[in-house]
């Protein structure tokens, strides 16, 4: 791999986050808004009301033609010929030896057309193995990033806020019937809209692809539909402890090239009696693979990223991936690698926060569930 | 307020406000903002002796840790517990209520810290 420093990139919302007072942070290779306020008011305001993000940074790749969906049975980890049109499902794209290149939702747009968005970090090698697994297919693959804008409205009062956004239009289903991972078509004045009820927040949701030079009219647009709903921009720090507390995995974190679907509770994701697709042929999981687990602590003192998860001995017997303070639960809550041996909760565990053990047990995932 | 040009600042973004032998020390607010928003501080006990540039503390936001240095040499003197209950003091007001502990130090050990001018010019870098 080579490491070549290249300009930061901006998305077509730039001008109104710094004119909201954003703090800036790289996210593979973008300059993103981590925060506008305050981390924990854009949190808090999610799970109570909703959160408008820009994630503008991800990937989106068209697929289409006669055999997109027997290409995609081949180049992705699930079944989506068994995909409905205008439903949504999330898959894995996976190495030959079973490690996962990205994590992706994939909408069914129609018989023989689909979309495919992918992590920013990932979009290269997303798009490498998408256009030569291609090959033999009656199938065009099509790298769309650069022409879409995507905004999440996120919150219990989404959908409050999104039907009243001024400018929408010709929505295919109505707000209130759109289904949980499903998708509408609309227009934003006069041009193509997307929306899709999917979401990274563990709350009800909204996504919404937009043309980029329409991005900040609409952005504005629902601000100003949102404002008496009590909605907030909301940036990267406060997305990350909501999707933690969902029990999302993040690439790089949970995921990654060395990570077997099955490791990170995504075993479910894999359709193994499929013909063949991309991993069919990886190998079994060792017995003492680490396996991902949930863990809750008391106190306010969280381990993160990186610190080791240990047994009464001081042996290390894993791993945190992904930890924080949890804003909503009010304890400390993490995602960790650990020995499978371990992984039951019958042992003792303690996170090694710089030297002190923390108590920790292990916790089902997600740490939150909306209430429905 | 504090006039924030009566106080001494360290390159690790501490500031430090001198009456007679006893420095009040606590972060900047520019420190706080690089932090987001502080849901954890530790402070040491009161008694400890504690060196100038040694980590005495720490300061962990939802995002990240940062640590607290001890700006000069002394004995910690009192300790804010009002933050330690309520962390968000340290975004709130930083500068006031959010200050972090008291250091008996020696007359005159301040002197040689930054003063304002020559702070904000390393936050501008």
């Amino acid at each position: 791999m080579t490491s070549v420093q290249q300009a930061p990139r901006y998305t077509p919302l730039r001008e109104r986050h710094e004119a909201l007072g954003a703090a800036f942070t790289d996210f593979g290779g973008w300059q993103m808004p981590v925060r506008y306020t305050s981390d924990l008011a854009e949190h808090h305001a999610v799970r109570e009301a909703a959160g408008l993000f820009d994630i503008s940074h991800m990937a989106e790749f068209e697929i289409t033609g006669a055999g997109a969906a027997t290409y995609l049975d081949y180049a992705l980890a699930g079944r989506l010929s068994a995909l409905a049109e205008g439903k949504a499902k999330y898959s894995l794209l996976l190495t030959e030896r079973g490690g996962i290149v990205d994590d992706v939702i994939v909408y069914r747009l129609q018989e023989d057309a689909f979309l495919i968005i992918s992590n920013a970090g990932n979009r290269d090698a997303v798009r490498a193995a998408l256009t030569e697994r291609a090959t033999g297919f009656d199938v065009t693959v099509a790298d769309v990033s650069d022409d879409y804008a995507l905004l999440a409205v996120q919150g219990p009062r989404a959908e409050e806020i999104a039907s009243a956004v001024e400018g929408i239009t010709e929505v295919s289903i109505p707000w209130a019937e759109q289904k949980y991972y499903a998708w509408a078509s609309a227009r934003y004045h006069g041009e193509p809209l997307f929306i899709a009820r999917t979401g990274y927040t563990g709350e009800d949701g909204f996504e919404l692809l937009v043309r980029s030079a329409d991005a900040p009219a609409l952005w504005d647009a629902v601000l100003a539909a949102g404002e008496p709903h009590g909605i907030v921009p909301a940036g990267l720090a406060a997305r990350d402890t909501l999707r933690l507390e969902a029990g999302m995995p993040l690439y790089g974190h949970e995921l990654s090239l060395e990570t077997a679907p099955a490791q990170a509770g995504l075993g479910r994701v894999v359709v193994a009696d499929k013909a063949s697709f991309v991993g069919k042929d990886a190998p079994a999981l060792a017995a003492d693979a680490r396996m991902l687990i949930g863990l809750a602590a008391e106190g306010r003192r969280a381990g993160r990223a990186g610190y080791p998860v240990v047994i009464d001995d001081g042996t290390i017997v894993g791993e945190i991936t992904s930890g924080a303070l949890s804003p909503t639960l009010g304890h400390p809550i993490a995602m960790a690698f650990v020995d499978p041996a371990v992984s039951d909760g019958a042992t003792p565990l303690f996170l090694d926060v710089r030297g002190t053990r923390i108590p920790a047990v292990v916790t089902d995932l997600p740490f939150y569930r909306r209430k429905k | 307020m504090t006039d924030l040009n009566s106080l001494r600042y360290t390159e690790e973004h501490e500031w430090v406000a001198v009456d007679g032998t006893t420095a009040t020390v606590g972060i900047t607010d520019y420190a706080a903002d690089k932090l987001g928003d502080v849901v954890f501080v530790e402070l040491p006990a009161v008694g400890t002796a504690v060196t100038a540039n040694a980590v005495v503390g720490e300061i962990e936001s939802t995002k990240s840790v940062g640590e607290l240095y001890a700006p000069l040499d002394g004995t910690i003197v009192e300790v804010n517990d009002a933050v330690v209950d309520d962390p968000s003091l340290v975004n709130s007001a930083p500068f006031e209520s959010g200050w972090l502990v008291k250091i008996e130090v020696a007359e005159g050990a301040a002197d040689a810290l930054l003063d304002r001018d020559a702070y904000v010019a390393i936050t501008e870098g």
